[in-house]
């Protein structure tokens, strides 16, 4: 088999899982609903106040972001795992982490882009000014797709079990640390009129990182899920 | 060459070790409670701290903590890494043994970093880069025994908390710059880090034995752990029958 | 230096001790913790072992 014929699979299953997800559409649109919504709750809580919801936008809508990606990771692998897709994909010629990956990219596509094209909106409930909502959507675009990579991990470690879902959370959130201090930290400085340059590059120096890493250390976690 | 890869093979054979380990741990734990006297003596004869007076001898139990805390970590990502390379049974317990020993050094870091900072500061807690990247360090290992005791099988559970192992160890740098570079930003830089630009030698030297001592502890506690786990895990095997056997008649 | 005022430790006496005391805590409790694991897994292997020799 060719090299080119092992890779062909990738673009199929990124348009089945697209697929999937369209069939699926109220299912898909959870995670963009219970981001919208759990933003909506700070200023319930915070009264209404737009220059202390200023200040702190910059967290709620980063840690908004980064539970409704960690609510919607479960659907990762869980579906092909169930069926036995997996294991089929396990022992394609296919590179197991290329797989992965294509999984990932459509999951991001699914649930992440829709956060992402949402920060604009969130920004303007939050009172934040127009060029800092520019960088709330740089930073979202750049962040997300880590969170994703690096839950990816999470979920495949704990694909197998029964209670996988708040295992999850407790493997992945520590993992988010950095993608949240710098996510956030490059809306806070610009929002504080410095730049926020630094940030987003080392928010792209992370994403670059866990492209490479994530998808191998979840295949190796797959693997032992389904052994 | 060859006689170093054949008596690695003897030693990590779960029957070896087991007796092997049997032997040293006394001696690990008996070392360890010298060094340990020779430590104490010298934390409470060092002279008085002139900027923190006598509180500063927390520091003497806070650093080998947070010393021991990622020294664990590192130790546990190794073996994790040996066993899923090589498939050595003795390296998958090792990770999961380490585990539950560096939690504990890691709470107790916390708990006597806070205790230093209550007199320092003012209050126990304060979102310092020190003691915010020790608590993510705890929940990395809270992480790690919560994965190893939701699944039943212990060789896939050990070969999974390897996997969360590795990702922590490359993550930890980044968490830690990160931490630092966010404390830096928020935080005015007057506050007043743990450890100290220069300390003078009589303090140096206890502090220097104390970790000595940790070091000289941490295999030893392994030992014992990782000997009721291979006990536990190979009562199906001929060797546990063997010894046991012995010991019973 | 008089006991009292070595327990006293400057006024920190309450930090200083509460944070050794932790520290053989967690050493020795460990210490103590291991043991009786491994003898309570020692025990109950012998029993394991036991009972499948009846059995065969």
């Amino acid at each position: 088999m060719s090299p080119q014929s092992a890779f062909a699979p990738l673009p199929a299953i990124i348009r089945r899982d697209l697929l999937l997800a369209m069939r699926r559409r109220g299912e898909s649109l959870t995670p963009l609903l219970f981001l919208l919504m759990v933003v909506s709750l700070f200023p319930l809580g915070l009264g209404p106040d737009p220059v202390k919801l200023g200040a702190s936008a910059a967290a709620i809508v980063w840690v908004a972001a980064l539970l409704s990606v960690l609510l919607s990771l479960e659907r990762l692998f869980r579906s092909d795992f169930d069926d036995g897709s997996l294991e089929q994909f396990a022992l394609s010629p296919c590179p197991l982490p290329a797989l992965v990956l294509s999984k990932v990219v459509a999951h991001w596509l699914v649930s992440g882009l829709p956060v992402v094209l949402a920060g604009p909106i969130l920004a303007m409930m939050l009172n934040l000014p127009g060029h800092v909502a520019w960088t709330l959507l740089h930073s979202l675009a750049l962040g997300t797709p880590i969170l994703s990579l690096v839950g990816s991990i999470g979920v495949g470690l704990t694909v197998g079990l029964r209670r996988g879902g708040i295992l999850v959370s407790l493997l992945v959130l520590p993992l988010y640390v950095p993608i949240l201090i710098f996510g956030a930290g490059a809306v806070q400085a610009a929002s504080g009129g410095l730049p926020s340059d630094a940030h987003l590059l080392l928010l792209g120096a992370q994403l670059a990182l866990a492209l490479v890493l994530a998808p191998i250390a979840t295949a190796a976690a797959l693997r032992i899920s389904m052994s | 060459m060859n006689r170093i890869v054949q008596f690695f093979h003897k030693t990590v054979s779960p029957e070896y070790f087991y007796w092997l380990s049997g032997k040293l741990i006394p001696w690990f734990i008996g070392i360890f409670v010298v060094v340990l006297a020779f430590g104490v003596w010298g934390a409470f004869t060092a002279p008085t701290d002139y900027q923190q007076g006598e509180s500063y001898r927390i520091i003497f139990v806070h650093v080998p903590a947070a010393y021991m805390s990622m020294l664990i970590y590192v130790c546990m990502a190794v073996a994790g890494f040996i066993g899923l390379v090589w498939h050595i049974k003795l390296a998958e317990i090792t990770a999961v043994a380490s585990a539950p020993i560096g939690a504990a050094f890691t709470a107790l870091a916390l708990a006597t970093g806070s205790l230093w900072g209550k007199p320092m500061w003012g209050t126990y807690w304060v979102w310092d880069a020190r003691l915010t990247s020790e608590l993510i360090l705890l929940f990395l290992y809270i992480g790690v025994i919560a994965l190893y005791n939701a699944i039943d099988d212990h060789r896939k559970a050990a070969r999974a908390v390897a996997i969360l192992a590795l990702v922590g160890v490359v993550n930890i740098p980044i968490i830690h710059f990160s931490v630092e570079w966010w404390s830096t930003l928020h935080q005015p830089a007057t506050l007043s880090k743990l450890d100290q630009p220069s300390m003078h030698p009589d303090m140096l030297r206890p502090l220097l034995i104390m970790i000595v001592a940790c070091t000289i502890y941490f295999p030893g506690i392994l030992f014992m752990r990782i000997r009721a786990m291979l006990l536990r895990q190979e009562r199906r095997s001929r060797w546990v029958a063997r010894l046991l056997g012995e010991e019973g008649t | 230096m008089s006991f009292s005022e070595f327990l006293y430790m400057g006024g920190y006496g309450f930090y200083v001790w509460s944070s050794w005391g932790l520290f053989f805590l967690v050493v020795f409790g460990n210490l103590i913790y291991t043991q009786s694991f491994y003898r309570r897994t020692l025990r109950e292997t012998r029993n394991f072992l036991k009972r499948s020799r009846n059995k065969s």
